[in-house]
């Protein structure tokens, strides 16, 4: 049924409809509308068969989370930014153990400095926690990769993480086709456990492994996602048959036929690339072959996909909102170990950081250097090198600089009067 | 794509009115689009909200940077923030007050707009008479309705109706639809007024 | 129960096994048919009370649910001696998380049992001083909090033993560990630190609050059997000594513990709601030096120069808890 709801009101209905029996989280900006939202309907009695916990913190929440799954209870949480680093040592040890929960992280930059707006350093911060990790482009594809991330982490016994931008998706109204009970239940089967704590079949789970057996466990996890690999492909051609549209796989193009120039990204900014790239085709434009490769597997990383689909172009652009601080791209490193030896030119771009608009005008005199060759290898979008450099000046001058947040925000004036 | 930004003061549904823009729009068969410009809950804080509207998906993310209308719903902004960064020639300018373009300062700003693209609505005290508040989010919907056309009237009902309920919802819909036939006669009397002078 | 003479020697024992009692009456583990929860083949220490405290504590809480029983337990001694690779001596459904976060481990155990409809299967949660009281103490207090079904044993042995004799917040002052050497002005654990948790368990006005220790091993599975006739959080903190750590011959564990109950260092209590309902009386009260002085975590107060004022401090902490559990029978001073 079609509705206009908020991203989040979205998720919380989609999980609603996956039979969800433990649910637990602790409130963070930006996902707390979509807890809110799944605690409302089993309060009402909307939602049945469903204990819905507040938790004391997100190292609680996980853990919960662990509990339930390990008695055999389809169990859901959701959090972000500073929370999902909180409970990591808990991430861990549920994708270890490999316990099938699913959990919501709505993209939020990590702090210091604090701060609540979007990007993926939360997620791609725990990249090698032995999660899945998927990334959503519209509202659309959040609601629905839940649906697909319940069905693959009870099929694969591995936690998986469902990414979405946070405000730019979980705060937006959009339209949305919200699928129904029976469409759901037809996808979806009940939970049936590989390992549970049941008084008829005792096991003792969790003990520890020594050098005799941690190799073979660990690499056991490292199957298990290149499993998800065939695993995704065939859940979203399952998805297309129940619900009729096509979403998730491991990746997907736009334009890619005869693109010279590939731009890669993940997350909601793909939408904004795709108008773009629309306009700056047209032959009024400069008629730039220009094509887009969206990634929404990240974990497992689909390196055959991305050189299948980066094969025939000349160089391709990483847009990402996240940056290792030290080298430079994540998802870019990444990308470019999928194209070892194709001879293609690369570029990273950094953009977006903590929630920074990404404008069609500033990527459009992006695409526009890049295909002309003029780009460098590294590149931070919409950089204010004046602040930038006026502090490592006063750095230099002086060792009792103060805090550089403060200095930069005290050297760009009122925030309030901007609109981007 | 139609698009919209709302600029007011946290506090004054800026985003409750943006999400109903959006319902109102949905339920015309169009897609519609609403976000604010996100942060911490704070009262009294400048807040911006936009809203896209059209015929194909959206698939823009940024946020409104050249809006075809404005919509302000606290004058005390004009002059402390940049609410017209962007805005389309010609484009729409909805404000809530009881004053005019003139007496807000903007005399000069509008002197060569046409005047079916310009818009005061006495929100905050109709809301005040119809609902009990100040929250002039509403009857400025209404007022947009009547003075861009893009959205129906009755759209904007049912989107009352999808937010809220009972009484409040009543008020509302009268205080919207108050808003929507004063800017509808004020726009013919300008009309007659134009003709005449033609 | 009927009387019938009976030889002096069998009388007034402490002997937990004395089958001279009605079987009704007796302890679980001197039942043929208990479930051994706790298996033997465990790498514990010799004398380990913690082992001790368990195999009880467990098999108790077993007996009265009818082996419905799942059980989480935190990092810690009770964990990695339990479960050496590639074995488990656990007899019964058993998971290890993590190190801080049992309690909500067991919190997400019994939420799913709930929803499940799984009523007759009831879930346990364990671990050291270190996993509660310290790193487990946020979970643990959300769990007080919220009410959840689950029973939680700490067992006490006063410092982080399995990584080798550390400090945590249960340690006594004075006791020397590994990061509270007796060197220096102030030779062991600093007075004036510390936390008591049963006390802060009770400040949450959880059903059921207990203190035990592997002496009373009677007490200790009246009070397991007790708890899990109830629903909610519930919380009994066990005394159990550890001979490496305290440095005690592994023949006096038991002794130790009940040298602790007797000097009022521990007191003995059940309390349901925040109120206390029950106390384990001193039977016949002892200075703290005696408690002291077999222990090598305490050798650095006695000697050529004892640490006559250090002492005579923790004498007043045992005499407050006299005073403020009612630890003494009328008629002992």
């Amino acid at each position: 049924m079609l509705k206009q709801i908020e991203g989040s009101r979205a998720v919380a209905e989609a999980v609603a409809l996956c039979r969800p029996e433990v649910i637990c989280a602790y409130p963070i900006s930006p996902q707390t509308h979509i807890v809110e939202g799944i605690g409302e309907m089993v309060k009402s009695g909307e939602l049945k068969d469903c204990e819905f916990l507040n938790v004391e913190s997100e190292f609680a929440a996980m853990s919960v989370a662990i509990g339930s799954s390990a008695t055999g209870a389809r169990t859901y949480t959701a959090t972000a930014s500073q929370g999902l680093l909180f409970m990591v040592e808990a991430v861990f040890n549920a994708s270890g153990l490999g316990l099938p929960i699913v959990m919501t992280v709505a993209n939020r930059a990590i702090g210091a400095p604090i701060n609540i707006w979007n990007d993926h350093s939360d997620s791609l911060s725990q990249r090698d926690c032995g999660w899945i990790q998927l990334f959503a482009e519209t509202n659309q594809e959040a609601l629905d990769l839940h649906i697909q991330a319940f069905k693959l982490a009870e099929e694969l016994s591995l936690p998986v993480m469902v990414c979405m931008d946070g405000f730019i998706l979980t705060h937006a109204y959009e339209r949305v086709d919200m699928p129904t009970q029976e469409q759901v239940d037809a996808f979806l089967p009940p939970y049936e456990p590989r390992q549970v704590l049941d008084p008829a079949q005792p096991v003792s789970i969790g003990a520890m492994v020594g050098p005799e057996a941690f190799m073979e466990v660990r690499y056991l996890a490292h199957a298990k996602q290149m499993q998800a690999l065939d695993l995704i492909p065939k859940m979203a051609e399952e998805f297309r048959a129940v619900f009729g549209r096509p979403i998730g796989g491991l990746t997907h193009t736009y334009c890619a036929e005869d693109a010279e120039t590939m731009i890669i990204a993940m997350g909601s900014v793909l939408g904004t690339i795709k108008d773009v790239v629309d306009e700056m085709r047209q032959p009024e434009n400069g008629g730039h072959k220009i094509g887009v490769l969206g990634i929404t597997s990240f974990r497992p990383f689909p390196l055959v996909a991305v050189a299948e689909a980066l094969r025939n172009c000349k160089r391709f652009l990483v847009l990402e909102k996240s940056l290792a601080v030290g080298i430079g791209g994540i998802v870019a490193t990444n990308v470019r170990m999928a194209v070892t030896g194709m001879g293609l030119k690369g570029y990273t771009v950094i953009a977006g950081l903590g929630g920074r608009s990404i404008t069609k005008k500033s990527l459009q005199a992006l695409f526009d250097k890049v295909s002309r060759g003029e780009l460098e290898p590294l590149t931070f979008l919409d950089l204010d090198w004046q602040v930038v450099n006026k502090h490592l000046e006063r750095e230099r001058q002086r060792r009792r600089s103060g805090p550089v947040a403060e200095n930069i925000l005290r050297d760009l004036g009122v925030v309030a009067s901007k609109i981007a | 794509m139609f698009q919209v930004r709302i600029h007011g003061r946290g506090g004054q549904g800026v985003v409750t009115a943006a999400e109903m823009l959006s319902i109102a729009a949905f339920d015309e068969g169009r897609f519609a689009q609403a976000f604010p410009s996100f942060g911490s809950e704070r009262t009294g804080a400048p807040v911006v909200a936009f809203c896209r509207i059209a015929d194909k998906e959206i698939r823009l993310r940024e946020p409104i940077m050249e809006p075809d209308a404005l919509i302000i719903q606290d004058p005390t902004l004009l002059h402390q923030v940049d609410v017209f960064a962007g805005l389309k020639k010609d484009g729409y300018i909805l404000i809530n007050t009881n004053k005019s373009f003139e007496e807000l300062g903007l005399g000069d700003f509008v002197r060569d707009w046409p005047h079916d693209r310009l818009c005061t609505v006495s929100a905050t005290d109709l809301s005040r008479k119809h609902v009990g508040r100040p929250m002039p989010n509403v009857p400025l919907l209404g007022g947009f309705a009547a003075v861009s056309g893009v959205i129906r009237l009755e759209s904007v009902i049912m989107a009352i109706n999808d937010k809220f309920s009972g009484k409040v919802a009543a008020g509302n819909i009268a205080g919207a639809t108050e808003a929507y036939e004063t800017v509808r006669a004020a726009m013919a009397a300008a009309c007659r007024e134009e003709s005449t002078h033609a | 129960m009927s009387f019938q003479p009976i030889k002096f020697y069998q009388t007034g024992t402490f002997t937990v096994g004395n089958r001279l009692l009605a079987p009704e009456e007796r302890s679980v583990q001197a039942g043929e048919k208990r479930f051994n929860s706790l298996n033997s083949g465990h790498r514990a220490c010799q004398g380990c009370g913690e082992a001790l405290g368990a195999r009880y504590a467990i098999d108790a809480a077993m007996e009265a649910c009818h082996g419905k029983l799942i059980a989480a337990n935190a990092t810690g001694c009770l964990e990695v001696f339990s479960t050496p690779y590639p074995e488990t001596s656990w007899q019964i459904p058993w998971i290890h998380s993590l190190f801080g976060n049992t309690a909500a481990v067991a919190t997400g155990m019994a939420a799913a049992l709930k929803v499940k409809g799984q009523t007759d299967v009831r879930v346990v949660a364990q671990g050291g001083d270190g996993g509660t009281t310290d790193i487990g103490f946020g979970c643990l207090s959300g769990m007080f909090e919220r009410n959840d079904d689950v029973l939680y044993i700490c067992y006490d042995n006063g410092g982080y033993m399995n990584t080798g004799v550390q400090r945590s917040s249960a340690t006594p002052p004075a006791a020397r560990t590994a990061t509270t050497m007796a060197v220096g002005g102030e030779p062991g654990n600093t007075f004036g630190q510390g936390k008591f948790v049963p006390a802060i368990a009770m400040a949450h006005e959880i059903p059921f609050v207990a203190t035990a220790t592997v002496a009373d091993l009677r007490d200790l599975e009246f009070k397991v059997t007790k708890a899990m006739g109830m629903r909610g959080a519930r919380y009994i903190h066990i005394l159990v000594p550890c001979p490496l750590g305290w440095g005690t011959p592994s023949q006096d564990t038991i002794r130790m513990a009940r040298l602790a109950k007797e000097t009022g260092v521990f007191p003995v209590f059940q309390a349901e709601h925040g109120e206390i309902t029950a106390v384990l009386k001193i039977r016949k009260r002892l200075p703290v030096e005696e408690y002291l002085k077999p222990q090598k975590r305490y050798a650095h107060l006695f000697g050529k120069q004892p640490r006559v004022e250090t002492i005579a401090h923790i004498q007043s902490l045992a005499d407050k808890n006299i005073r403020r559990y009612r630890l003494l029978e009328e008629g002992v001073q």
